[in-house]
């Protein structure tokens, strides 16, 4: 049983990394290909939102409220601005911010996370107990309360939600790196005398990323959405960026005169959501080990 | 008894299973592969067939096949699977169910797994006969208490009303053997029911399933790894290798003269020996150390060590001896109360955070298992070049070329050092521990248990291994084991530990040989020979002495 399987694994690993990936795709669903052909998309449009979109982000270019014309694909806004051209730039803010607080809440989360499995102990303890108390209250409404407090600025804004999404994410590394840390070869590293930044990047952080790349793409969703229903809220990210939470509230009225309008920037959000969670799911399936 | 019909039709050397022509395959790697292929297996009522093999020899699928039962991720491709006359490969899943537990019966490895832990032994030792309306609760109770009491369980009146976790490891086994004998089954399979059990406690539990096979003339098909014990309990026995039958024959038969090369070096592995010499320049010095754990719990109680350079001292004892927490207050994992541990004269600072780099170098350790032991995400050039990296500085061309010949010395080559873990064999990942042990360059080397997660051939050849490296470095092991047949090979001292005490220490030929201390003896006693009447004798001895 064993030489068959030492075979093929000799030749897997000869294939090289390129090789394994398109493996790998090839076996995705047809779910998992509609989500990345999406976040592909999204990425493009975000990347080289200049270029793609037909005129500036906060240039004014018609009269407000006009319906969809050939120059105007969707129409203009309030006072006038290109809505396709508002969707575009909106992917590259919406997105990019929303990116960067997961980064940092992720940053945050995980290390903490990883270190308190490894120290246990009172650090761990108190860690722990603050996460709770922290996770015990709602994150839209303690969002809007320290808003409140600091101010509505975008690097308060980043840094909010990235606090209070790293409890999440402390919880969830630190109950898989408790399982690694148990490890004989974590105990192998102490006992050659290495030092904690050795043990959590070098020993533990590899064994663990598998569910914490999967938790990224969920976490972004729900950064993202938290983003977005703050700048519904008006709190969020500040005109003239444009944003799609706020282009909804902007131009939600429009919907009793029967106009599509809001629905764009609203469908933006809700196809980004899905395309995410899609291939989140392909991924944890597929690290999961789990057989059909 | 509503099976008395049955009772009455075992006939002894009649044939209950015949298996002609079996396939079975396998998956992984996204592919299917033969794991047995193409077995021939007729077992008779009334006999006990071993299957020995190394793990991967697919003794444990084919054990499983003759009860028509492919594991997950395996499929039984082709052959005939007969089973008193009924096909087994065209029986349908209710058919087999009706047979499963009733009239085949299964014994797994671990019995502390394989019981539900929230329900009491006797709700889940009739739950079989009951089901399959074999017998009424009463009834199918009264008989199990009966079943107990032939199993030499203690009060086989009450134990029945414990929870799993309230007996010990060799009386669940023994109570799991009640459970699958409850429907008086014409056939049992023992898939290694005494691997994970202690030595004096193996004697007891095979002493009992042996006696109730014999009473009920209940076939069974005994899988097993270790020869000394399928020795005792089978007719005939059968060894497997890579899903093929190497041999097959009568075990006394077979003992006496094993035809082919490969049941020879089975064989072999126990006439591995080595003299012993003394020495008395002293490494480590285990000075009346205590230790407890953080409850409370005493687990060392004034334990003293000697251990001479260049020597192997071997540590052994059964489960819960603190034989490994003896090598956790070594390395300084585990503080200790009382005592102190001198090594090259010098008191070690008990805690590893107070102890300096080099003296870390010097005291390595090596586990059981190969497979916790290295981190599956680690090429074997950053696991074995890491200490030389981190003790001596090494780096680049240096480094790598120390990585090259540490892997020659494990018998390995440069082309290893680009693998993960996965991509090793069981005994090719415990040498790439050994070389990260080698590298850091130290003079005392603790191996936990490093042999006893491998096979007997992979066994030999690490204990090989050790000893060559011993004698070109003059290294110092503590060797902590519970298998006296790796002691006799590879240690000069012993050291005997009981309950968190020492019981003995001294030159193997004198820890081995009489007159020893009453736990010596019961120790060395329970270790099985290759002898087939060997139980049998030592039981006539101990029921004599008593």
């Amino acid at each position: 049983m064993s030489s068959p399987t030492q075979d093929i694994r000799t030749m897997r690993a000869k294939r090289g990394f390129l090789g394994d990936s398109w493996a790998l795709l090839k076996t995705a669903p047809l779910s998992a290909w509609f989500g990345m052909i999406v976040i592909l998309i999204y990425g493009i449009c975000a990347i080289f939102a200049p270029l793609i979109a037909p005129f500036g982000e906060a240039e004014v270019v018609g009269k407000a409220y006009e319906q969809s014309t050939a120059l105007h694909w969707f129409g203009t806004d309030q006072i006038g601005r290109d809505v396709f051209t508002r969707v575009i730039f909106g992917a590259r803010n919406t997105i990019g911010i929303a990116l960067t607080t997961t980064l940092i809440s992720f940053a945050i989360g995980g290390t903490l996370g990883v270190y308190a499995a490894v120290t246990r102990g009172w650090i761990d303890q108190i860690v722990s107990r603050v996460v709770d108390a922290l996770m015990s209250i709602p994150v839209l409404i303690f969002a809007l309360m320290l808003l409140a407090v600091f101010g509505k600025y975008l690097i308060n804004l980043v840094l909010i939600i990235a606090v209070l999404d790293s409890t999440r994410v402390f919880r969830l590394a630190r109950n898989v790196s408790l399982s690694v840390a148990v490890m004989d070869y974590v105990e192998a590293a102490k006992l050659r005398g290495e030092g904690l930044i050795w043990v959590v990047f070098r020993e533990i952080l590899p064994n663990v990323l598998p569910p914490l790349v999967a938790e990224f793409g969920l976490r972004f969703c729900f950064v993202f959405l938290t983003i977005s229903a703050l700048s519904f809220l008006g709190v969020g990210i500040q005109p003239p960026t444009a944003d799609w939470g706020s282009m909804v509230a902007e131009s939600k009225t429009l919907i009793t005169y029967g106009r599509v309008q809001p629905l764009i920037p609203a469908g933006a959000i809700a196809l980004l959501t899905v395309a995410v969670n899609f291939v989140v799911d392909w991924f944890l399936h597929k690290t999961s080990g789990l057989k059909d | 008894m509503a099976d008395n019909s049955r009772e009455s039709s075992r006939v002894k050397g009649a044939a209950l299973v015949e298996m002609r022509n079996v396939v079975i395959d396998g998956y992984s790697g996204e592919t299917w592969h033969p794991i047995v292929k193409g077995i021939d297996l007729t077992l008779k009522r009334g006999e006990v067939l071993g299957l020995i093999g190394e793990s991967g020899a697919g003794k444990s699928t084919l054990g499983l096949a003759s009860m028509g039962y492919a594991r997950p991720g395996c499929r039984i491709t082709s052959g005939s699977i007969t089973f008193d006359g009924i096909d087994l490969t065209k029986a349908s899943k209710a058919e087999k169910r009706a047979l499963w537990g009733s009239r085949i019966a299964y014994v797994a490895q671990s019995a502390a797994a394989a019981f539900n832990p929230a329900h009491r032994l006797m709700d889940q030792t009739v739950e079989t006969a009951v089901t399959h309306a074999v017998m009424e609760r009463g009834k199918a109770e009264a008989d199990a208490k009966d079943l107990f009491g032939r199993l030499q369980l203690p009060n086989p009146g009450s134990i029945g009303h414990r929870f799993p976790h309230q007996v010990s490891g060799g009386q669940l086994q023994r109570a799991m053997t009640a459970m699958a004998m409850s429907c008086r089954p014409d056939l049992i399979i023992f898939d290694e029911p005494t691997t994970a059990l202690d030595v004096t406690t193996q004697v007891e539990v095979l002493a009992a399933m042996r006696n109730i096979v014999e009473q009920f003339n209940t076939a069974a098909i005994y899988i097993t790894h270790d020869l000394a014990v399928v020795a005792q309990m089978a007719h005939r026995i059968m060894v497997l290798r890579h899903g093929k039958l190497v041999e097959e024959s009568e075990t006394r038969q077979m003992l006496k003269s094993p035809k082919e090369e490969y049941t020879k070096s089975l064989w072999a592995v126990r006439a591995l020996a080595k003299d012993e010499s003394a020495n008395d320049d002293v490494a480590l010095e285990v000075r009346h150390v205590d230790a407890a754990y953080g409850n409370g719990f005493k687990v060392l109680d004034d334990v003293s060590i000697r251990v001479p350079r260049g020597r192997t001292v071997a540590v052994v004892g059964e489960s819960g001896s603190g034989k490994s927490t003896t090598a956790r207050v070594i390395t300084g994992l585990l503080p200790p109360t009382k005592g102190e541990i001198l090594f090259n004269g010098k008191a070690l600072p008990p805690r590893l955070q107070d102890r300096d780099r080099d003296t870390l170098r010097r005291i390595q350790m090596i586990y059981q298992s190969a497979d916790t032991a290295l981190n599956p995400r680690q090429k074997v050039r950053d696991i074995i070049g890491r200490p030389l990296e981190f003790y001596l500085g090494l780096t680049g061309e240096k480094k790598d070329k120390r990585i090259e010949e540490l892997l020659n010395a494990i018998e390995l080559n440069g082309s290893y050092a680009d693998r993960l873990p996965s991509e090793l064999s069981g005994g090719q990942k415990q040498r790439v521990s050994i070389a990260r042990a080698l590298a850091a360059e130290p003079e005392l080397i603790i191996c936990d248990e490093v042999t006893s997660a491998l096979d007997q051939i992979v066994q030999e050849e690490i204990l090989h291994l050790l000893m060559r490296l011993q004698k070109d470095t003059n290294v110092t092991y503590l060797f902590i084991t519970h298998d006296i047949a790796t002691v006799r090979a590879i240690a000069d001292e012993i050291v005997v530990m009981n309950k968190g005490k020492v019981v003995q220490q001294g030159l193997k030929s004198k820890v081995l040989n009489p007159p020893f201390p009453a736990y010596t003896e019961l120790l060395l006693s329970s270790v099985p020979q290759m002898d087939p009447d060997w139980l049998t004798g030592l039981l006539a001895k101990r029921k004599a002495a008593t």
